[in-house]
């Protein structure tokens, strides 16, 4: 963000921000080239666009109001096994059941919000780790209820609207996943180009300035972090819907680290950042996949560090800095 | 249902491990505020270290201990040359992933070299069976963990206490900047500590074989254990992450031995308590 470019008023500048780029129309109109150019890999290209829009929730908490999680899966399993309860109990219809865990997991993460508002920083992290941890643990323990280890068995997801049927190839899946991301992406986006989503940057910057300008931090935090976790738990039911099965692996300490992996690789505190790298993550798994799964992540390791000493804004921050060079170059 | 006592003596073998594991990670952080999540990384390598001693060289047990000690320092600043020092000042996030990112290449490195089993480990002798004592059987292993481990634990607090070097640790812990101000070399002095706290990990890691085992995933397991302590204890606090090991190590025991069910579940939410009780641990300033 350049200095001249930004107009006197707030309004302006915030209209300013919220106008659309000919790359984000580019970018939404790409989406749609799975259908036709790699029909085999709709599977996969629906569960990006899963994987996608968690990480969207997790930039909403960790890269617009700067907090940091390792335990975010946590509200993805609760979405995920809403969902995935609510078929086996005999209530397969896809749309209710979307509803029904965005308040669950948004429930969980209004109850959790009060733990999370209060801290910063070192604790910060552990308390997140813990909650994904305690969750871990009880739905390991309550196997009567979520089939412990060996995962829930006897997902049936109903046709949505009554006609589209989740097919083997997964034509049905990637289209429902994909309207599903670019609606809450919409929202998400009007969100972060609100005076609350300034807000939440101020808070990101400076946590103890921004009450001087009669922010309320708390409640701010609050809010975005339960918006957050019903996000995430949508992606989990749709995962749960798409998939048609959940395991313990929905809430696990590894789904938190992948998608915080993700979200840097792509570049915090940026709509897309998440998009981006879940793309890039997913694919480079998908193609790598014969490998033993300790070896990938040797590469993800090796990833992330050359990613924070090299791109420490992620990809696109490193695009938008050789933009910025190209420009002042010419 | 085991006796108390022998719950009490596993417990407090178990918590003096968790203890030399950690009680690095907490000086370093509270000194540099720098998150080391690959601090269990160096305790890794230094039980590889012992093993592969043992194992294929035939060293005993008891001289492997130092080269473990030794090699972990040694790792630990090579890496703080080439990477953790450029992110003392970067953001918790950025340390944590760089840090991250180190835990999951010594992981895959650990696999590729040895394997994914845990490693077959033969104590000698002398260190084997237990002792009959007021009708507790002590293993014998254990006495000498803890026997050793309060006696690093005796030498440290007399090194911080006593000496300068404890004073201008001290000093940088209490207060970085003006530490520095005074004229207290703050870096020599950071990577003296962090070598001094990831040899001792690496002892620790040594130690933990016959108790605890080695497998590659020992790096992210007991990261876990590792950040509890020290997030429990306070940051920079030696008594602290004792206490925080302690009371880590007895509830770990007591919960495997008489409610096995609930698992690891107590400790997490008694952290999550502790911390809501109070943020910046037990015996934390900050």
């Amino acid at each position: 963000m350049t200095s001249e470019a930004i107009p006197v008023r707030p309004v302006q500048y915030l209209q300013a921000q919220m106008r659309w780029r000919w790359s984000e129309a580019a970018f939404w109109l790409a989406t749609l080239l799975p259908l036709v150019l790699t029909p085999n890999y709709l599977v996969l290209a629906s569960q990006i666009a899963i994987t996608a829009l968690f990480a969207l929730s997790l930039d909403l908490i960790l890269g617009f109001s700067g907090i940091v999680s390792l335990g975010h899966a946590a509200y993805f399993g609760v979405g995920a096994y809403t969902a995935g309860l609510l078929s086996k109990w005999g209530w397969g219809e896809p749309l209710t059941a979307l509803v029904a865990a965005a308040i669950a997991a948004g429930l969980f993460g209004y109850v959790t919000s009060f733990i999370v508002a209060r801290f910063r920083h070192l604790a910060l992290i552990m308390i997140t780790l813990g909650i994904g941890l305690v969750l871990q643990e009880a739905a390991n323990s309550a196997g009567w209820l979520t089939g412990g280890f060996d995962g829930l068995q006897g997902i049936h997801t109903w046709r949505i609207f009554g006609r589209f049927r989740f097919d083997l190839y997964g034509y049905t899946a990637y289209g429902y996943s994909l309207a599903g991301l670019f609606v809450i992406f919409l929202i998400a986006r009007r969100l972060i180009h609100s005076p609350f989503g300034l807000a939440l940057r101020g808070i990101r910057e400076n946590g103890l300035r921004m009450p001087a300008i009669g922010a309320p931090v708390h409640s701010h935090i609050q809010t975005i972090y339960t918006i957050a976790a019903i996000i995430a738990g949508i992606a989990g039911a749709m995962l749960a819907e798409t998939t048609e099965t959940v395991s313990l692996e929905a809430l696990g300490f590894q789904r938190s680290a992948d998608v915080l992996v993700m979200l840097i690789l792509g570049g915090t505190g940026r709509l897309y950042g998440g998009l981006i790298g879940a793309v890039v993550y997913m694919v480079a798994r998908d193609q790598f996949s014969g490998l033993n799964p300790q070896y990938w992540y040797f590469w993800i390791g090796l990833l992330l560090i050359a990613v924070v000493t090299l791109l420490p804004n992620g990809i696109l921050g490193g695009l938008a800095h050789l933009a910025r060079r190209l420009k002042v170059a010419s | 249902m085991p006796p108390v006592f022998g719950v009490l003596f596993d417990g407090f073998a178990y918590g003096m491990l968790l203890f030399l594991m950690s009680v690095g990670l907490s000086v370093t952080l509270g000194m540099m505020n720098f998150v080391n999540l690959a601090h269990c990384s160096f305790a890794m390598l230094g039980g590889y270290v012992a093993i592969t001693l043992m194992n294929a060289f035939g060293w005993p047990f008891l001289a492997t201990l130092p080269v473990a000690f030794i090699a972990a320092a040694a790792a630990s600043v090579v890496l703080e040359r080439i990477f953790f020092r450029r992110f003392y000042n970067a953001s918790d996030l950025d340390q944590c992933l760089l840090t991250i990112g180190i835990v999951f290449v010594s992981i895959a490195a650990a696999a590729y070299i040895y394997g994914t089993d845990q490693q077959p480990m033969q104590l000698p002798p002398y260190l084997r069976g237990s002792i009959a004592f007021m009708g507790l059987d002590l293993a014998v292993y254990r006495l000498f963990l803890i026997a050793t481990a309060l006696l690093i634990t005796i030498a440290l607090v007399v090194m911080v206490e006593a000496t300068r070097f404890g004073a201008q640790v001290r000093a940088a812990v209490n207060n970085q900047r003006m530490a520095r101000g005074l004229g207290i070399n703050v870096d020599g002095l950071f990577a003296i500590t962090f070598a001094l706290g990831s040899g001792l990990a690496g002892l620790g890691g040594a130690l933990a074989i016959a108790m605890l085992g080695l497998d590659p995933q020992f790096a992210l397991t007991y990261l876990i254990y590792v950040l509890i302590v020290v997030s429990v204890g306070g940051l920079g606090s030696i008594f602290g992450s004792f206490a925080a090991a302690m009371l880590l190590g007895f509830s770990d025991m007591a919960g495997k031995y008489y409610v096995p069910a609930i698992g690891a579940f107590l400790i997490y939410l008694v952290m999550i308590v502790l911390l809501m009780w109070r943020p910046s641990g037990l015996f934390g300033r900050r």
